[in-house]
């Protein structure tokens, strides 16, 4: 399944908070991103990959593009997906993410624009987002080719001719060698990544300082 | 869905790709040559047959054997994207501390190379050559003076580092409120609680027998011991490497132990492994590094005025030479959050090999292995799979911050006026349980102990077993802890564990406290 990465536009982060966010104590724990796609006509969206900054859970909503006389509307394509089993703690704080169509609520057939809403509702962190968002689509289908006449329609096949004596059934032999010439490719295209186990260079192994890089 | 079957496909791949460079594979392709001589075997079903030959020859379940260590051993593949520093270490503070920590050892070699004016690495002349291989078996009557070595650094260093880790997002205020942490370790990693490790541990409960209870002289070994060394027995018969893993959580009879910590990681004694270490042996007498002088050094402070291991001097400088230039141990840096350090050799990059480690883990296992080959490989068996995590800065759940972390939050839970009172007198807990935890409690606990111990740490494929146990042992000896008065006193209430067994501590621990 080829995939294409399709230039987006991240806006900026968006905090969500009651009161004045100047005066309050409290940390913001619900931030929205936008992300819009400017240069890029409604595509099909396939996968969302992003590495996670200490959000616990995200919610994406996407606007569709559908028929011209209707505007679009918001839809929620996927509700408080869980990024952080313990807010509290580190796990799965600053891992990487990919969010498929197939786990999405709604078709993702005419993306116009997306929303993630992140939340992080443990007080014990200092900042939260996440990074190197990137967004795919379907990649081009390999080109359909016309087949040729005779692969396509093929001619039933003719009465075959009378077996000679003592030689083996022709089609019995050919099922055999191609299973052995099967196998032979599988081994001829594997190969192994273990290291042969030598340190030295050249025979010489003389170190006077190791480096710091 | 999708997701699940891509991910097994990647796992399986992976093992395929990992198991193909290995002896094993060697073997049966060797086998799979050999059997199609048997009449059995016919052209058209050829796959089938061989798949049969294998089932019927026992050689299907070395194959099981391997792959479920390497199931064991290597972590799942991660996400696609994420670079190979992530599946060494996914938080990226903890890497860069990691990163310091090492700078940090290696301008101390480095100081310690030009101050002495040692070379780091150099080929030895012919004649030390022959005189180090008739002295290979009794290295330790060798008295070099190597009083200009100093040790590289001490488990309480290390213990500074971890103390000092901080992740900059936490919010850490100056202000004591709900977020700051009592204990020394100040991040914030999961670490299981009581209930999750009773599920985790439940093999070790009041109902199961254990070795280690069950078999002491007042318990008649009909109840339990009879039974639990034939069900051993027939374990070893089997080859299981996964059922003697299971068999191995209620304890190992002794005369079994050695056949089993060998099938449960996997290590067969092959003509190829006797090989593999006598060419190490060549490499350490063609060479002398450094960090043998280091080794020798540390040999000689402790396993060799240990009341129990100094009989096995000379095994240590064998194993731990022969490890120092072992390229194979490199594999595991790919899920080890330290890196190799590199340095030039004429211009061109070379690795060195080394790993600052502490001696006495090698030391019991010199009770159950004879031949410097398997011993060898036991040890780097267990390096690669188990004890370098406890040197090395990682979130991992057995490493050695979340061992501490895990320590400290037992302790805080359940002995809440023990560990305060602690505190009060400067005795941070940690403190004292740290070089037991390092260690894997060898050179602390009674041999037997140990080795019970050890055959958990196998079992459970776990480290956290080593934060109960320390946690345990503060628990025993709570009433006199809380009558002392300083760091000192604290430390001698604890200095001898040599007398406790550590099967009933656990037990009662995890079990058998009311909370």
């Amino acid at each position: 399944m080829s995939r294409v990465s399709v230039p987006c536009h991240v806006k900026g982060t968006v905090a969500l908070q009651v009161g004045d966010v100047r005066t309050s104590q409290g940390r913001p724990g619900v931030l929205v991103i936008d992300v819009t796609f400017p240069s890029v006509a409604p595509f099909e969206l396939q996968e969302i990959m992003f590495k996670n900054y200490y959000t616990a859970f995200l919610s994406i909503r996407v606007r569709q593009h559908s028929s011209p006389h209707t505007p679009a509307k918001w839809v929620t394509c996927l509700r408080d997906y869980c990024l952080m089993p313990d807010p509290h703690s580190e796990e799965g704080a600053q891992e990487y993410v990919s969010l498929f169509k197939h786990q999405m609520l709604c078709d993702m057939a005419r993306v116009l624009e997306l929303r993630l809403i992140l939340r992080q509702p443990s007080p014990l962190w200092v900042s939260f987002t996440v990074e190197e968002l990137q967004i795919y689509q379907q990649g081009p289908k390999s080109p359909s080719m016309t087949f040729p006449k005779w692969l396509s329609h093929p001619v039933p096949c003719e009465q075959p001719p009378p077996l000679i004596e003592g030689l083996p059934d022709p089609s019995r032999v050919s099922s055999e060698v191609q299973q052995m010439w099967a196998l032979t490719e599988m081994i001829r295209a594997s190969h192994t990544s273990t290291r042969i186990g030598r340190f030295d260079v050249d025979g010489c192994y003389d170190l006077n300082l190791l480096s710091y890089t | 869905m999708l997701q699940e079957e891509s991910d097994l496909s990647l796992i399986i791949a992976q093992i395929v790709q990992k198991l193909k460079g290995s002896n094993l594979y060697a073997q049966l392709e060797r086998q799979a040559w050999a059997c199609l001589q048997r009449p059995e075997i016919k052209l058209e079903s050829l796959k089938e047959d061989i798949k049969e030959f294998f089932k019927i020859s026992g050689w299907e379940k070395k194959l099981q054997n391997a792959v479920y260590s390497e199931l064991s051993v290597f972590p799942l593949p991660s996400h696609p994207a994420a670079p190979p520093e992530h599946l060494k270490e996914p938080l990226v503070y903890m890497r860069k501390a990691q990163g310091s920590w090492e700078k940090r050892i290696l301008k101390s070699l480095n100081s310690m190379c030009t101050e002495l004016s040692i070379p780091l690495a150099r080929k030895r002349p012919v004649g030390e050559q022959k005189e180090l291989l008739s002295k290979w078996n009794e290295m330790g009557t060798d008295e070099p003076d190597l009083s200009l070595f100093r040790p590289v650094y001490a488990p309480k260093d290390f213990l500074e580092v971890l103390i000092n880790l901080r992740n900059p997002n936490y919010e850490n205020g100056d202000s004591l409120s709900f977020r700051t942490h009592l204990g020394l370790i100040q991040v914030p990693l999961k670490v299981k609680d009581i209930p999750e490790l009773k599920e985790f541990f439940v093999e070790l409960g009041l109902t199961t027998g254990q070795l280690g209870i069950d078999d002491s002289t007042q318990v008649p070994p009909e109840l339990f011991e009879n039974e639990h060394v034939r069900i051993g027995q027939k374990v070893l018969a089997e080859q299981d490497g996964a059922a003697a893993q299971q068999y191995i959580r209620q304890g190992s009879p002794t005369a079994l132990r050695a056949d089993l910590w060998a099938l449960i990681l996997n290590i067969s004694s092959q003509p190829e492994d006797i090989l593999y270490y006598e060419q190490l042996k060549t490499n350490v007498i063609q060479h002398d590094l450094l960090v043998d002088s280091l080794i020798y050094k540390d040999v000689k402070l402790t396993a060799s005025n240990d009341d129990y291991y100094f009989v096995f001097e000379d095994y240590l400088y064998q194993v731990l030479l022969c490890f120092s230039r072992d390229t194979s141990v490199l594999g595991h840096f790919a899920y080890n959050s330290a890196s190799p350090p590199k340095s030039y050799i004429r211009g061109k990059l070379g690795l060195e090999e080394y790993a600052v480690f502490y001696p006495p883990n090698v030391a019991p296992l010199c009770f159950l292995y004879h031949e410097p080959s398997k011993l060898y490989q036991i040890f780097r068996e267990m390096y690669v799979r188990f004890f370098f995590r406890l040197h090395s800065i990682s979130s991992h759940p057995s490493g050695i911050v979340s061992l501490c972390l895990l320590f400290e939050t037992l302790l805080q839970t359940y002995l809440p006026q023990l560990f305060y009172h602690l505190r009060e007198i400067g005795a941070q807990p940690l403190r004292i349980s740290f070089k037991w935890m390092v260690r894997a409690f060898s050179g602390y606990l009674a041999t037997d102990q140990l080795l019970l111990l050890w055959d958990r740490i196998l079992g459970y494929n776990s480290l956290e077993i080593l934060a109960v146990l320390a946690a345990a042992v503060f628990a025993f000896r709570a009433v006199n802890l809380m009558e002392v008065t300083s760091l000192a006193a604290a430390e001698a209430v604890l200095a001898d564990l040599s007398t406790l067994k550590v099967m009933p501590l656990l037990q009662i621990f995890l079990f058998a406290t009311v909370t």
